[in-house]
């Protein structure tokens, strides 16, 4: 129990710190780095709460993908980060006052709902339901294909449309590039590619 | 020392106000206010997971899948948005957004 304790408090203060890091550092490169290891050592505080699943999630799709679209981004963007900090001391003290009521009045609410809640105390593996012995990911698959498929589904969808949104939003055409368009050239038929000409002989084709 | 729900609920607290507070403080900074917003998230994601296993329903953790599915469609728009308006702009200063408008 010792162990789960002090892997606790070791993922809970890189998570916490990590986050910290994300706001003030100076250099927006080093804000997606801090943003990675926060997502990491939160994906770390889900294999401790036995949510292996989700944990592996969070490292494919943020550290593998969002992080990265970040990072790409940040390196792709030519900015003067420097000029974009102004302001930052002023709104300091204000953001902290707020920050730290808004942090207290949740851990009062949190640390009140954990002691007058349930009466579960400590956080153990989860019982799957109707099948013990399932892995956690099993479990969420037997309830996500099955109650949650049309959820499921919609979640596809939204992807689907961030996707072709982004596509939309960055494709650009550059005028005076002679783009492949594949209409076009499904759309030719014997009668619009060729045509006869009737040659006489000493003289060329003009157009 | 037993970890309980209220540790888990602390951290996610406390993550959730970081991110609100680099909304503050980063007013001219879009992609910092980009990864405060996933930070929030995963705050989000945090106090759903806890209370799935505190209350031995998997719910919770398939809400947190889609909670973190429209995260990341919101980072790539979001991120769709910023690369264009700087083509526009040549600038990513938040306050000359408002030439958007309209």
């Amino acid at each position: 129990m010792a162990l789960t304790a002090i892997a606790f408090y070791l993922m809970a203060i890189a998570t916490v710190g990590a986050g910290f890091g994300v706001v003030s550092a100076r250099n927006p490169v080093h804000s997606v780095l801090w943003l990675i290891l926060s997502f990491f050592s939160a994906a770390g505080l889900f294999v401790l709460m036995g949510a292996e699943f989700l944990a592996m999630l969070l490292v494919v799709v943020y550290v593998g993908a969002v992080a990265v679209l970040f990072l790409f981004v940040v390196m792709m963007l030519d900015v003067d980060f420097a000029a974009l900090r102004q302001g930052f001391a002023r709104y300091m003290p204000l953001g902290l006052v707020i920050a730290g009521f808004l942090a207290g009045e949740m851990i009062l609410v949190s640390t009140t709902v954990a002691s007058h809640g349930a009466a579960r105390s400590s956080l153990g593996p989860l019982a799957s339901g109707a099948h013990p012995t399932a892995t956690n990911a099993e479990a969420i698959g037997r309830v996500l294909y099955t109650d949650y498929i049309y959820f499921f589904q919609a979640a596809g969808l939204v992807l689907l449309v961030a996707m072709i949104g982004a596509i939309v939003l960055t494709l650009r055409h550059k005028p005076g590039v002679r783009r492949q368009v594949i209409m076009d050239q499904v759309l030719r038929t014997p009668a619009t590619g060729m045509r006869v000409v009737d040659l006489k002989s000493g003289e060329g084709i003009d157009g | 020392m037993i970890i309980g729900l209220a540790h888990y609920l602390s951290v996610a607290a406390i993550l959730f106000t970081i991110g609100v507070f680099g909304i503050f403080v980063n007013r001219k900074n879009i992609i910092v206010i980009l990864m405060s917003v996933e930070l929030m998230l995963l705050a989000v994601n945090i106090n759903l997971v806890a209370f799935s296993v505190y209350l031995g329903d998997l719910t919770g953790q398939i809400f947190a899948m889609f909670v973190l599915t429209v995260a990341a469609a919101e980072a790539a728009v979001g991120l769709a948005i910023l690369v264009t308006f700087f083509r526009n702009r040549g600038d990513i200063a938040v306050d000359d957004a408002s030439m958007m408008k309209g």
